[in-house]
C-alpha cells in the first residue's frame, strides 16, 4: 500500500470518529432533554408555589398567647412574649448554647417570636403552643419524639437537636399584620 | 456460546453465573437477521420504543393525576398548566397512544403482505394479535382517566357494549361499573387496570420477541433463510437502520407534540364530564373507527358487538385461513390485488366510523363490513385454489446478488 492511501485511510478514520463522537453527543443530548422534564415535574408545581406565603393577622393575640399557623404545609408558631419572657432570653448566656444567636437576631419586633414549628432533629411538631402543653426546662417549648428543650427564643438548650427552630422570613406589614414568604 | 468473548474481568465473572451478557450477545449483536429486510421491518421496534415511552411517561403523568370523579378533571388541566413541563409530558403520552397505534397499524399490514404469520410463526402472530387486543383496552381505558365529555360517553357507550348479551349483559354491565352509571368505582378500576396493563403487554411483548427469536424474522421475499450467507449480524447492521428509522418516527412525532397536539384528539374532552348532557355527536379515537363502523353497520344490538370482536377474533385464526405456503404478496400476483383493496377498505371503514350513521354512511359501513369478513373467511381459504404463484427463488442471496429487485429478476427470467 502507498502512503498516500495510508494517509487518505487514516483521515477517513478521523473522520468515522467524528462522526461517532457527535453522533453519541447529540443523542445524549436529546436523551438528557427527554429525561429533565420527567425529573423536574416532581419540583414543586406553580400552583403549589403560588400558595408559599401566608398572611397572619395579630391583632386579637393577647400577651401570653400563641397562635399555629400553617405555611408551605409546615406549622408555624407565633408567640406574643410576656415582659418576663423576653427578658429570660435576652439575659440567658449565649456561650453555652449549642448553636449561639442573640434574641435580637432572631426577632424583628422582641414581643413577637415566630419559629418554624419542625424540630431540627427529626422533624416532629414540638409542644408548647397551648397552655396546658409540656414546655420543657427553658419554658419555649419541648419536643416530645426524643426531648429537645428550646427557650424562649426557640433555641436549643437540651437534648438531641443540633440547632435551633428555624426563625422564617417575614414581614410587618402593619404593626399587627405579618406576612410569612 | 463462547466462554472467552468477554474481556472485562468483572462481566466475565457475572457471565459465567448468570448469562445475561451471553444472551444479550447471542439475541441483539450476533443475532442473524435475514440481509433483505425493507424498511417496514422497522416498526416492530418503533412498536417497542413506543411501548417504553408510554410507560415511562405514563409513570411520570400518574404522580400528578387524581383518580377522582370530582378532582380528575381538574388534576388534569393542574397537569397542563402548573406541574413543571406538565403539558409536554401529557401531550406525549396522548399523542404517544395514536403514534403507538399508527406503527402496530402497519406492523400488522406488514404481516398480511409478506406472510409473517404464516407456520412457524402462527404463535408469534397470534401473541401479537393479543398484543393489540390489550392495547385497545389500555387506550380505551386511558382515555376515559381525563374525565371528559368523550372520556364519560366513551365509557358508557363502550360498556354498554356488554349489555349485548343475552340474559347476563345487565348484571355484568352493572359489575364493570360497579354501580348503576359510569361513575367513581368506575373511574378508579380504569386507572388501575389503565396502570397495570402495559406491563402486561410487555409480558406478552417478551414472549413475542421469544416467539419471533425461534426461527427469526419472516422477509419480504418469504423464504427461509438456508444459511449465513442469508444473513447478516443483527448489529450494527439492522441497529443502524433501526435508529434511522427511530430518527424519522421521532422527528414526525415531536412535530406532532409540539405543532398538533390536538389533532388527533376532540374538543369535547376538554369539556368536563357530565352526566347529564350527551355530546351531539360521539366518536371513538381515531384508531377505533374502523370497528366502531363495524358495530354500527349491523342493525341488531347482539349481532353488532359480535361482529365488531369477530372483526379482531378473526385474526387469531388467519394463520390456518390462508392456506396458501407461499408467504410473500411478491409471488401472489392476485393476493396483492386483494391486500390493497383490504388496506382500502380497513380505511374506509375508518373515515365510515367518524361519520354519523345515517343515509349513504350505513350503505357503505355494511359493503365495507361484508368485504372485510369476506376477504378473511372466503378469499384466504379459497384463492389458493384459483392462483398461480409466481416461481419463488432458491435463496435470499440469489435475488439480492442479482443486482435487481427480486420480483423484476423473475419477470427478467420468465421472458427469457
Amino acid at each position: 500500500m502507498s502512503t498516500k492511501s495510508k494517509t487518505k485511510n487514516n483521515k477517513d478514520e478521523g473522520k468515522r470518529d467524528f462522526l461517532a463522537v457527535s453522533t453519541y453527543a447529540m443523542a445524549g443530548i436529546g436523551a438528557a432533554s427527554f429525561v429533565w422534564p420527567l425529573i423536574d415535574q416532581m419540583n414543586p408545581a406553580a400552583d403549589t408555589l403560588a400558595l408559599a406565603s401566608t398572611e397572619i393577622d395579630l391583632s386579637s393575640l393577647e400577651e401570653g398567647q400563641a397562635i399555629t399557623v400553617k405555611w408551605r404545609g409546615k406549622p408555624v408558631f407565633v408567640r406574643h412574649r410576656t415582659a418576663e419572657e423576653i427578658k429570660n432570653a435576652q439575659e440567658a448566656s449565649i456561650h453555652d448554647m449549642r448553636d449561639p444567636e442573640k434574641d435580637s437576631d432572631r426577632v424583628t419586633n422582641e414581643k413577637y417570636i415566630i419559629l418554624v414549628g419542625v424540630c431540627t432533629h427529626l422533624g416532629c411538631v414540638p409542644l408548647g403552643q397551648k397552655s396546658g402543653d409540656v414546655k420543657g426546662q427553658y419554658g419555649g417549648w419541648f419536643c416530645p419524639c426524643h426531648g429537645s428543650h428550646y427557650d424562649h427564643s426557640g433555641r436549643i438548650r437540651k437534648g438531641p437537636a443540633p440547632t435551633n427552630l428555624a426563625v422564617p422570613s417575614y414581614e410587618f406589614l402593619s404593626d399587627t399584620l405579618i406576612k410569612i414568604g | 456460546m463462547s466462554k472467552a468473548k468477554f474481556k472485562n474481568p468483572v462481566v466475565k465473572w457475572i457471565d459465567h453465573r448468570l448469562p445475561i451478557f451471553s444472551f444479550m450477545d447471542h439475541e441483539l449483536n450476533h443475532y442473524p437477521t435475514p440481509k433483505n429486510l425493507n424498511y417496514f421491518w422497522n416498526f416492530g421496534s418503533l412498536a417497542g420504543i413506543a411501548l417504553v415511552t408510554m410507560i415511562i411517561t405514563g409513570i411520570v403523568l400518574s404522580m400528578n393525576y387524581t383518580a377522582h370523579v370530582d378532582y380528575a378533571f381538574d388534576s388534569v388541566e393542574r397537569i397542563m398548566r402548573d406541574v413543571n413541563h406538565g403539558w409536554l409530558i401529557r401531550y406525549i403520552h396522548m399523542n404517544g397512544a395514536s403514534f403507538f397505534f399508527i406503527v402496530v397499524y402497519i406492523h400488522i399490514f406488514r404481516g398480511l403482505y409478506y406472510g409473517s404469520y404464516k407456520a412457524p410463526r402462527e404463535l408469534l402472530w397470534i401473541l401479537g394479535v393479543l398484543i393489540l387486543l390489550l392495547m385497545m383496552a389500555t387506550a380505551f381505558m386511558g382515555y376515559v382517566l381525563p374525565w371528559g365529555q368523550m372520556s364519560f360517553w366513551g365509557a358508557t357507550v363502550i360498556t354498554n357494549l356488554f349489555s349485548a348479551i343475552p340474559l347476563v349483559g345487565e348484571s355484568i354491565v352493572t359489575w364493570l361499573w360497579g354501580g348503576f352509571s359510569v361513575d367513581n368505582s368506575t373511574l378508579n378500576r380504569f386507572f388501575s387496570l389503565h396502570f397495570v396493563l402495559p406491563f402486561v403487554i410487555v409480558g406478552v411483548v417478551i414472549l413475542h420477541l421469544v416467539a419471533l427469536h425461534r426461527f427469526g424474522s419472516n422477509n419480504p421475499i418469504g423464504i427461509d433463510v438456508k444459511g449465513t450467507q442469508d444473513t447478516l449480524p443483527f448489529n450494527p447492521y439492522y441497529t443502524i437502520k433501526d435508529l434511522f428509522g427511530l430518527g424519522v418516527f421521532l422527528t414526525i412525532f415531536a412535530a406532532a407534540v409540539f405543532f398538533f397536539p390536538n389533532f388527533m384528539g376532540h374538543p369535547d374532552n376538554y369539556i368536563e364530564a357530565n352526566p347529564m348532557v350527551t355530546p351531539a355527536h360521539i366518536v371513538p379515537e381515531w384508531y377505533f373507527l374502523p370497528f366502531y363502523a363495524i358495530l354500527r353497520a349491523i342493525p341488531d344490538k347482539l349481532g353488532g358487538v359480535l361482529f365488531m370482536f369477530g372483526s379482531i377474533a378473526v385474526l387469531f385464526v388467519i394463520p390456518w385461513l390462508d392456506r396458501s405456503s407461499v408467504r410473500s404478496s411478491q409471488f401472489r400476483p392476485i393476493f396483492k390485488i386483494f391486500f390493497w383493496i383490504l388496506l382500502a377498505d380497513c380505511v374506509l371503514l375508518g373515515y365510515l366510523g367518524a361519520m354519523p350513521a345515517e343515509g349513504i354512511y350505513v350503505i357503505l359501513s355494511r359493503i365495507a363490513t361484508a368485504y372485510y369478513f369476506f376477504h378473511f373467511l372466503i378469499l384466504f381459504p379459497l384463492l389458493p385454489y384459483i392462483e398461480k404463484t409466481k416461481p419463488l427463488p432458491i435463496s435470499i442471496s440469489e435475488p439480492v446478488l442479482s443486482g435487481s429487485s427480486p420480483a423484476s429478476a423473475f419477470a427478467f427470467r420468465e421472458k427469457k
